[in-house]
């Protein structure tokens, strides 16, 4: 099995960061904001996040706030709550989080509507990727107490399946990225005693395929970047070991670009930084050596999350 | 569909620049700021630079005209995920009184070579929100036509799910499930939107009303290919809440029998364990077709059935045997 070839991922991360002229930094653009976390949170994870500069990424982000409080993908974009965490997020990363008006923050991400459910912005569109995003975003600035935990919680379990796993909105497929949005939710409200372990967790570990990477649902084909959907998920509800995490760790090494540095969906395919840092995060929780280990619910590094919660 | 994508391309072949038409003579673009120090200095293509330049100038302006609107249009082509050109554009529908029909089609042309993108789901939504009944069909026409092409597309499911649920449309939804699963008996998105169907139709009586039929149906499709997650997992689901009749209803222990006699089955050997341990005795036929499977290994000899399925399934299934080992040391004791 080859190893993480961490100096080549931290060099392709930060020439992503500044590059200029291809068509993906184009695409990118509108959703700067979380290409940023994600680049970011790999290089902490790697222990590199000394290579950027600090002052350059932190007034970046804070350029992209809006008076409402919400921060934008990039630049002069409007404001909704997907990079609201990731801002949120990144601030924490470099420990500015008394740079946030945590109260006005909390103003855009707790748009919650009767039945508990969150909107993403005031179109009022629903899914539980969002009442994730606004839970976790709350805990960070430890303001749980602006929403209705309860109804929030009852949400997100009426989105449950027969399978034990989670949908979009009640009725929806269970797919592992919206069973990370509903187990993370349930496990930052210390709700996980209403999810049927046993069932979820099996339903999960069945989504590890013979080559060791794990798919999103039935029948579909195996992605690093489930990798940390499927086992945060199963990490956060204590069923990690069903899996095979070796051979999960051999199908996560298989899918980097050794030359250039680099994480694909699967093997062979091109690198984006979005699957770097899906594989790089699915590495650490599998404990793999020299990597900094990450919280599965707040999808930020461990030494992070004690910061803000315990050296407050 | 097929004009409308032509059209677009019509569009692009003779695109003639922004600052080269006289209706944006009087608008002065407003080109990306990146702040004080750009983490990531980005060179568009030069047309795509010039429509968000311009872009930026009307929205900045707040300016609610039919030539801001034609101008979003422009954008989204381009890129079809920048959220602030679509809520812009809901502002510029809603205050011009446009025709929203007309934005279905809209939504249907860039849909086609985006159609994993949110925001158009969530336009689409938005439009045929206001639209009410009258946009049911062609809701119901559209999640078609994208699900032809990727039968378990998520967005179209969710969409589709809503349509039922808020306009309504379910009288030909089991139909078209059974269509959908005729194609690809193996499509967990068509299974689940049958479990959705037969439970929240107002048509059909509820779970209890169609279980019989539905065991029927599902018993038929596991027997045609018994290695189908789906189907094992869709036939739990006709018991919902109702373990004791799921446990005792000898069409379950039949169909593992069955697939069981004929060749080791991993779905019909945890059924099998599940129904165990949940109360059901297995008869003899069954304990042979175990035995049968039992594979030849000295150092464990177990001393239940149940103990047994689970080391089949350990060896059988190695990448899980963690699981099953898990499993097997949940059993009770025998006396
Ligand atoms: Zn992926």
């Amino acid at each position: 099995m080859g190893e993480l070839a961490t100096d080549k991922h931290v060099k392709y991360i930060l020439s992503v960061e500044k590059r200029k002229d291809d068509f993906e930094s184009v695409v990118m653009e509108h959703l700067r904001m979380n290409g940023a976390y994600w680049g970011l949170t790999a290089l902490d994870l790697m222990g590199k996040l000394d290579a950027v500069d600090v002052d350059e990424v932190v007034s970046w982000v804070m350029s992209c706030q809006h008076d409402s409080g919400g921060f934008g993908g990039n630049v002069g974009h409007d404001p909704h709550i997907l990079y609201t965490l990731s801002a949120v997020q990144v601030l924490a990363l470099f420990d500015k989080m008394d740079l946030i008006d945590s109260d006005k923050v909390t103003n855009i991400v707790g748009l919650q509507n009767e039945d508990g459910s969150f909107s993403g912005d005031m179109w009022g569109e629903v899914d539980t990727r969002f009442s994730y995003i606004a839970i976790c975003c709350l805990s960070i600035l430890h303001r749980l107490d602006r929403i209705s935990v309860e109804k929030a919680v009852k949400y997100i379990i009426s989105c449950k399946n027969m399978d034990g796993g989670f949908g979009c909105t009640p009725g929806g497929e269970s797919h592992s990225g919206q069973i990370f949005c509903c187990v993370g939710a349930l496990a930052l409200t210390g709700s996980l005693d209403l999810v049927d372990k046993d069932l979820l967790g099996w339903w999960l570990c069945e989504r590890q395929v013979k080559s060791g990477g794990l798919n999103g649902r039935p029948e579909k084909l195996p992605d690093v970047c489930y990798s940390w959907w499927v086992l945060s998920s199963l990490i956060m509800i204590d069923r990690v070991h069903w899996i095979s995490k070796e051979k999960l760790t051999k199908f996560i090494l298989d899918c980097q670009d050794k030359e250039k540095g680099g994480i694909s969906d699967r093997p062979d395919d091109a690198v984006d930084v979005f699957h770097t840092y899906f594989g790089v995060a699915g590495l650490s929780l599998l404990e793999y050596p020299g990597l900094k280990p990450i919280d599965p619910a707040y999808a930020l590094p461990v030494d992070v999350v004690n910061r803000i919660f315990f050296k407050k | 569909m097929a004009s409308g994508s032509s059209e677009v391309v019509e569009q692009e072949q003779e695109r003639v620049m922004l600052r080269d038409r006289p209706e944006w003579s009087d608008v002065t673009p407003v080109p990306q700021d990146d702040g004080p120090c750009p983490v990531v200095p980005i060179k568009y293509s030069e047309e795509f630079a010039e429509v968000m330049d311009y872009f930026r100038a009307v929205f900045l302006a707040d300016e609610r005209s039919p030539r801001a609107l034609s101008l979003t249009a422009e954008a989204i082509h381009f890129n079809a995920g920048n959220y602030t050109v679509w809520h812009f554009r809901r502002l510029l529908l809603e205050s011009l009184k446009i025709d929203l029909h007309d934005e279905l089609e809209f939504v249907q042309r860039i849909a086609a070579d985006n159609s994993k993108n949110y925001q158009i789901w969530h336009h689409r939504r938005w439009v045929a929100e206001k639209l009410g009944p009258d946009a049911r069909n062609a809701e119901l026409q559209f999640t078609k036509k994208v699900l032809s092409v990727d039968a378990k597309h998520y967005h179209a499911w969710s969409h589709r799910q809503w349509v039922l649920q808020a306009l309504g449309g379910w009288e030909d939804e089991l139909d078209y499930c059974s269509e959908l699963l005729e194609q690809d008996i193996f499509n967990n998105s068509a299974w689940n939107q049958r479990h959705f169907v037969i439970t929240k139709s107002p048509l059909l009586g509820g779970l209890e009303a169609m279980r019989e039929s539905e065991v029927l149906y599902t018993i038929k499709a596991i027997n045609a290919y018994p290695e189908n997650e789906s189907s094992w997992r869709y036939l739990r689901g006709l018991y919902k809440d109702e373990t004791t009749s799921w446990a005792n209803d000898p069409q379950v222990s039949s169909i593992c029998l069955k697939i069981l006699s004929a060749k080791s089955n991993y779905f019909a050997l945890s059924t099998l364990l599940d129904l165990i341990c949940h109360g059901y005795q297995p008869n003899q036929d069954i304990r042979d077709a175990i035995e049968a499977l039992k594979i030849p290994d000295l150092d464990t000899q177990d001393l239940d059935i149940a103990r047994t399925i689970c080391s089949i399934l350990e060896k059988v299934d190695p990448i899980r045997v963690n699981y099953w080992t898990w499993r097997k040391s949940r059993l009770p004791h025998v006396a």
